[in-house]
């Protein structure tokens, strides 16, 4: 005798993973799901993917998939079943991810992230299961509800002018450039079950060659919340339900594309240094910058492109390099966008406890509201050191040192007024003694690669330097 | 080797020294630097980086890689750690390691992008629905955030448990110099992972226990866990006076700045000490109840309006603790907070 039916070795024999009544499933009567689940499982068994197999449980009659598929299995939360599958997916490249989806699932609450599952092209199948209705929360309308199908949200029909018109996903997705597979299949005859059949075979072939992504949406039957009967509503998907969602494949390029790998490897630490551009340790970790005093706190403010952030970034890099402790703050708040810059560096003896500053030991001001702004804060044996390029007026509230550097002149003198900011950096370097100029120079040429503007900013720290002289 | 980056990109670094596996992740600021440090270095190093349509796509997606025992991080700020709170309740419901970052941002509502403290209730009491808890650790500096962010890796993994490194846009923002070197990481071995073996075919990643018996059963082995992580995983940091006029608490930015604070109290003839906790959760009330002695005042300082506080106070029942906090963007001036500590002392010398 030849058995022409038996339970699928895809499924469990018993389904342990279910709390009681381990021998049937939890659909109701006259559902599509089991046959679908049946159809899944024999063409997983058939191709031989059971083990590599990940299912993705969504929220809705489908929540319990993984009671009956021995495969590995994840219960997304409610409309993130292809968000999850991607993450899966990208985890486990030699998986077959199947994320299995109810129509309030992805066509509502997920919509996103179905969508943007399939724009990526994830190597996942997603079965859809479209049977126009919430099930499991009992009967609501569905963004997949028909014109004038009753359901307990819309308990008079559904209408375009309340509901806007059904979600045809298929189409959707369809329209997509990733997508390799979309096809719409049905579950109600036997005809339809041999189609549906074919085209699940064929989006798990894609899988296992790793072509990308598949969507195939089935039209299932709910006859508990439809209120008909088993064969009525079998009957109706045929005469109504494929009117509004005709069945067929509507985007097959398999055969057109090609394997699409995406790595998820782990490395060794060489790699990342390599990756960090991280070098050999410095022996010597001995400070090296004579302080004025053990903390000093500078202030560099001005105008967006003063390059007044790079500024504050170069002293605390090259304080940092000398193995001083360093901190560099950025502003926050209106000023950034009001088109006034300013950062904080505190460059140390020992380890530094606010990175903010109230009274700057060293102000740069590079224009004049920050010199009104920022100038007062500084104590009597502070240093500030203004733009005389462009302030013209020095406010008569000032107690620190002030020194005026024409830092926009000198730059443009060097090739460029944008090397204000080396300018001053040549300046401060030697005003406060923690620099040599070999220093200032060995760091340039190590930040920046393009000769000209190499050229241009060692002449704008010869200038700053050389007006510290001066002064 | 030492290198000047920003806290948002040394919780990168740290999460790659950690061997952090895949980065999902939407963009918001000021946390958006975490994201294009991964971008620029995962891909290369044949991990996965994703930009995902959402911050609940992200924490899906983190969800899933997790399920599949990858390390895995996600990193937003608070509206978007808002967002991921969902997803966070089912990562704690399956116990499912992996590392979130907060850099906290100024709220409620779109709020600004500055620097606050008050996504605390948000993170440390939980945020998503449910009766779970999340490790929360709370750096105060770039090399800190470093160091955090490899560790957070490890504890995940340990506890089976997502956690939090709680940042600010200070924090994230601010550059200072870390000190990358090779260290021994702990990955631990993940048997109920997904895979593609025939012996994970029975494997099962879920939150959901319909039998009301099975799910009391597995809140409760959730909570016994909480109790041993609240057990082994508490730590501040203790400095200052041995007995001290005055303790001052604060974490993260703020604990930072108290740092500065106890010295300047101390130039004044007043003895200070700083409890500044390392993790808010589990919250190291120990700590406070060794060095807080019947009688001393305590200031505690956020950058909210009082939420950190009241953890504080939970520690310390029957003590007097005084907040102080800014909000808004703004950070406290020190000397702003030196005054405010001088006055405590006075009230609790004349009480």
């Amino acid at each position: 005798m030849t058995k022409v039916f038996e339970k699928s070795p895809a499924f469990f024999d018993t389904f342990t993973r279910k709390p009681s009544m381990q021998k049937t499933t939890h659909y109701c009567p006259g559902c599509g799901h089991g046959t679908l689940n049946k159809i899944i499982a024999d063409q997983i068994a058939e191709l031989g993917l059971q083990d590599q197999t990940i299912f993705v449980g969504p929220v809705g009659c489908g929540v319990f998939i993984y009671y009956y598929f021995e495969s590995a299995s994840v219960s997304a939360a409610h409309g993130r079943a292809s968000a999850v599958a991607t993450g899966v997916s990208r985890a486990n490249p030699d998986s077959v991810t199947i994320s299995y989806q109810g129509d309030g699932d992805l066509a509502a609450i997920g919509t996103s992230n179905a969508i943007h599952a399939a724009n990526r092209g994830e190597n996942m199948i997603v079965f859809f299961v479209n049977n126009n209705i919430y099930g499991m929360t009992g009967g609501q309308l569905a963004p997949t509800t028909l014109i004038d199908q009753t359901s307990t949200t819309s308990p008079t029909g559904r209408t375009v002018l309340n509901d806007g018109h059904p979600l045809k996903m298929a189409e959707m997705v369809a329209g997509l450039e990733a997508p390799v597979l979309s096809a719409r299949v049905a579950v109600n005859t036997p005809r339809n079950v041999r189609q549906a059949v074919k085209v699940i075979k064929r989006g798990l072939e894609i899988q296992r060659d790793k072509k990308g992504y598949a969507f195939i949406e089935v039209l299932s039957q709910c006859p508990t919340n439809w209120k008909k009967e088993s064969k009525e509503a079998c009957d109706w998907i045929d005469e109504v339900v494929c009117k509004q969602y005709p069945i067929g494949v509507i985007k097959d390029v398999a055969d057109q594309r090609e394997a699409q790998i995406r790595l998820a490897e782990r490395v060794e630490f060489e790699a990342l240094a390599d990756q960090l551009g991280l070098t050999t340790d410095d022996e010597d970790t001995s400070q090296k910058i004579e302080m004025l005093q053990d903390e000093l706190r500078f202030k560099f403010a001005g105008f967006g492109g003063q390059g007044i952030l790079s500024l504050g970034m170069m002293m605390a890099q090259m304080s940092m390099e000398q193995n001083m402790e360093v901190t560099w703050l950025p502003s926050y708040g209106p000023e950034m966008r009001g088109g006034v810059a300013n950062c904080s560096v505190v460059v140390g003896k020992k380890a530094i406890g606010s990175p903010a500053i109230e009274s700057p030991n060293v102000l740069v001001a590079l224009n004049r509201p920050s010199l009104e702004k920022f100038g007062p804060l500084v104590p009597e044996e502070g240093l500030i050191i203004y733009n005389s390029s462009l302030i013209d007026q020095v406010p008569d509230n000032l107690k620190g040192q002030v020194y005026a550097l024409p830092a926009t002149d000198l730059a443009s003198d060097a090739g460029t007024v944008k090397a204000a900011n080396a300018v001053v950096l040549g300046f401060v370097a030697r005003k406060t003694g923690m620099f040599q100029l070999s220093d200032l120079e060995n760091f340039l040429r190590e930040t920046f690669k393009k000769p000209a503007m190499l050229e241009t900013n060692l002449k704008a720290v010869l200038a700053g330097w050389n007006a510290a002289e001066k002064d | 080797m030492k290198k000047l980056v920003k806290g948002n990109e040394a919780v990168v670094i740290g999460a790659l020294v950690a061997g952090c596996d895949a980065y999902y992740g939407y963009p918001i600021t000021p946390a958006s630097e975490i994201a294009h440090s991964a971008s620029e270095h995962f891909l290369p190093l044949g991990k996965v980086f994703v930009q995902a349509e959402c911050e609940v796509g992200a924490i899906n997606m983190v969800f899933g890689a997790a399920s599949s025992g990858q390390r895995v991080m996600t990193a937003s700020s608070g509206p978007g750690i808002s967002l991921k709170m969902e997803g966070i309740s089912y990562l704690a419901g399956a116990q499912l390691p992996c590392v979130i970052v907060d850099v906290q941002r100024v709220g409620p509502g779109l709020g600004n992008i500055g620097p606050e403290q008050s996504d605390y209730f948000q993170v440390v009491k939980g945020g998503g629905h449910g009766d779970y808890r999340a490790i929360v650790l709370a750096p105060a500096s770039v090399e800190e955030t470093y160091k955090m962010s490899i560790e957070a890796f490890d504890l995940a993994d340990k506890w089976r448990s997502p956690v939090f490194i709680l940042t600010d846009a200070t924090l994230g923002q601010m550059m200072e110099p870390i000190d990358i070197r090779e260290v021994e990481t702990h990955r631990s071995e993940k048997p109920w992972a997904l895979d593609t073996k025939q012996e994970s075919n029975d494997n099962l990643v879920t939150s959901i226990y319909l039998d009301f018996d099975d799910m009391e059963e597995h809140i409760n082995n959730l909570h016994a866990k909480y109790a041993e992580i609240t057990e082994q995983e508490a730590k501040a940091e203790v400095y200052g006076a041995d007995v001290p006029d005055i303790v001052l608490t604060g974490y993260g930015i703020t604990g930072r700045m108290l740092r500065s604070v106890v010295d300047k109290l101390n130039e004044c003839g007043i003895d200070a000490t700083l409890i500044r906790p390392q993790t808010l959760w589990p919250f190291p009330s120990k700590t406070y109840q060794e060095v807080v002695k019947p009688g001393v005042p305590v200031l505690s300082v956020e950058l909210s309006r009082g939420q950190f506080v009241e953890d504080v106070r939970l520690s310390l029942p029957g003590h007097n603790v005084k907040h102080y906090g800014r909000v808004g963007g703004n950070l406290p001036e020190l000397g702003e907070l030196v005054e405010q500590a001088e006055k405590l002392v006075q009230e609790a010398k004349n009480d």
